[in-house]
């Protein structure tokens, strides 16, 4: 009799659980739906023709002959490639040049001795409460004054410094064994071979997630190229979109739009699935957005 | 020592031109900037110094809708993008089976471009000639009324612009809490188990305490990154803001430098200057309200 009623009382909790998972799996799974469907749109959209598409009075979920005309469309119309080389070359330079300097940065910081260390410490970190909006008038000023609109170094130049990834990378530094500097220093290495020898591999995973993290920001840069070009030869693929939205391909050929958001999409994605465990861990360690 | 004093200056000098050029000196330059009257940036002179540029914008038709936007966008977006993604981590972490799978396409509004998904949430919201779009396909399926989100009425441009906002920001409030979910000793979920604890008493007794620093954390950063939106309503409602009455305080400030109505580096200084203060207002309220119920 009372194992009969332990029975039920087993039976219940585990008919509790199995009512929770599925309200649980329910929810998931709407989000999930939310989360993809616009991406399904996307591709879909892009893979019908502009006679179907504009017919469609009520939208299709499907299409039963898919074309390639609108992203032959979306390269030929409207500069798509070009908008597509200048962010890949500003995402690598940018990246390149931000990657020596947060290096040299947090090595001194790290490593070296110096009077006023800590106070200039303490001012870089001020500057990292600094908000962009603050600053990007004087420097639109600036690279005007400088008659650097409408080039690379225009584009480039402002966005090199991040006072947060000299932080986080001055942090891991630091954890590294001072025995290791001294050892080296006894056989007459230099610093630099020491920086670059010993501590860049060792903090190998902090800088594989500043670079990360850097370029999903170039990538997805909008507002200062926005400003800061005009000529749409140096539009990065953000002002390339809006541009296409507002005066290329006739505004109704969204067909071709969204084969050109499909291209521009595409590379941060599958740079994603590939190292999505490596970019949710630096995210998370270092990331902001919203 | 002084060797290497030297050594380490050089080490920082790349770091310290680039810092000085485009953060210090715009940081003093904005506040010169704010307080020259009548600044003409063609021939670089202005009439004096004063205030006149801060009445200017606040009382500016323009600015005080878009605060109105900002503000409305911040209230709606930060508590209830909070909300869910607590919903969500929750229920991520109570299950075993697919929960990878689910946290990488969570993930993905992260990586991808806002300009670019925007174009295709303004598709699927918009009503033109020739469609309903698909959206007003599915309102129509319950009953309700084809509705213009994009060029219609104020209330739902601003459900789409919260929504997309939502959609955007939560991946990342999602990441930050599942981990922080992850990170709790698992012996106080053992203690109050044997005690018979329920599931509710459970989850406000220790996980939300033990988890809310990382909330707390969220809806710092989040009201900071509400009061800044921008692209967001670009990618939706296209360049022109303020005709589309969907500005924001930061679109103000762009349209002012920038722009058809653009060239008034100062009225953009005043407003920025303003936003910051905002901002930092609000931030040091939150700071302060966060001492009395967050358990470190």
């Amino acid at each position: 009799m009372k194992q009969d009623r332990y029975a039920r009382v087993r039976r219940a909790a585990r008919a509790h659980k199995i009512a929770g998972s599925v309200v649980a799996y329910t929810c998931l799974t709407i989000w999930a739906v939310i989360v993809l469907f616009p991406f399904y749109w996307m591709v879909l959209s892009s893979l019908k023709s502009y006679s179907a598409y504009n017919a469609e009075y009520i939208p299709q979920f499907y299409t039963l002959a898919p074309t390639l005309q609108n992203y032959l469309d979306a390269f030929t119309a409207v500069d798509l490639g070009r908008y597509f080389f200048n962010t890949l070359v500003f995402t690598l330079i940018t990246t390149a040049i931000m990657l020596v300097v947060v290096t040299l940065a947090a090595f001194a910081f790290a490593r070296l001795n110096f009077r006023g260390k800590d106070l200039v410490f303490t001012l870089f970190l001020a500057l990292m409460m600094i908000p962009n909006e603050l600053v990007v008038i004087t420097n639109f000023v600036t690279i005007t004054d400088l008659n650097l609109r409408n080039s690379f170094a225009g584009l480039i130049l402002p966005s090199v410094v991040s006072v947060f990834y000299i932080y986080l990378l001055k942090e891991n530094f630091a954890q590294i064994p001072d025995e290791l500097y001294y050892a080296a220093k006894v056989d007459g290495t230099s610093d630099l071979r020491y920086l670059l020898r010993v501590m860049v591999p060792i903090c190998r995973p902090t800088l594989i997630t500043i670079v990360i993290l850097k370029v999903i920001e170039c990538w997805n840069a909008y507002v200062w190229p926005r400003l800061i070009t005009d000529d749409a030869r140096y539009y990065l693929v953000s002002n390339g979109i809006q541009e296409i939205r507002e005066n290329g391909f006739g505004r109704e050929n969204i067909p071709a739009m969204m084969a050109a958001v499909v291209v521009i999409s595409v590379p941060l994605i599958v740079l994603f699935l590939i190292f999505h465990k490596k970019i949710m861990a630096g995210v998370s360690r270092g990331g902001t957005k919203g | 020592m002084d060797k290497q004093n030297k050594k380490a200056w050089l080490y920082l000098l790349p770091a310290i031109v680039f810092l000085g050029a485009f953060m210090v000196y715009p940081l003093i330059d904005v506040f010169v900037y704010s307080f020259e009257e009548g600044f003409n940036s063609a021939s670089q002179t202005y009439f004096g110094v004063g205030w006149y540029n801060y009445a200017y914008v606040l009382r500016d038709p323009y600015f005080l809708q878009a605060v109105k936007n900002t503000f409305l966008l911040v209230i709606i977006t930060v508590p209830l993008s909070t909300g869910i993604a607590l919903l969500f981590s929750v229920a991520l972490s109570s299950i075993k089976p697919l929960r990878n799978l689910f946290q990488t396409v969570y993930f993905l509004p992260y990586v991808t471009n806002t300009l670019a998904v925007g174009l295709v949430f303004m598709i699927l919201f918009k009503r033109t000639a020739y469609t309903d779009g698909l959206v007003n396909l599915m309102l129509s399926w319950f009953g309700a009324g084809p509705v213009d989100f994009i060029d219609g009425p104020y209330w739902a441009k601003m459900f789409v612009l919260c929504f997309y906002t939502i959609w955007v920001v939560l991946p990342f409030k999602i990441l930050i809490l599942t981990s922080a979910l992850a990170s709790v000793n698992q012996d106080y979920y053992n203690a109050a188990r044997v005690d018979g604890t329920s599931r509710t008493r459970i989850f406000f007794r220790i996980t939300l305490p033990m988890i809310s620093p990382m909330i707390f954390y969220l809806v710092i950063t989040g009201f900071i990154g509400a009061f800044k939106a921008y692209s967001d309503a670009v990618a939706l409602f296209g360049t022109d803001l303020n005709a589309a009455e969907m500005n924001t305080i930061v679109g103000y400030i762009y349209d002012m430098l920038y722009g058809n109505s653009g060239g008034y580096p100062s009225y953009a200084s005043a407003a920025a200057i303003l936003l910051f203060a905002i901002v930092l207002t609000i931030t040091c309220i939150n700071l302060l309200v966060s001492r009395r119920h967050v358990h470190y």
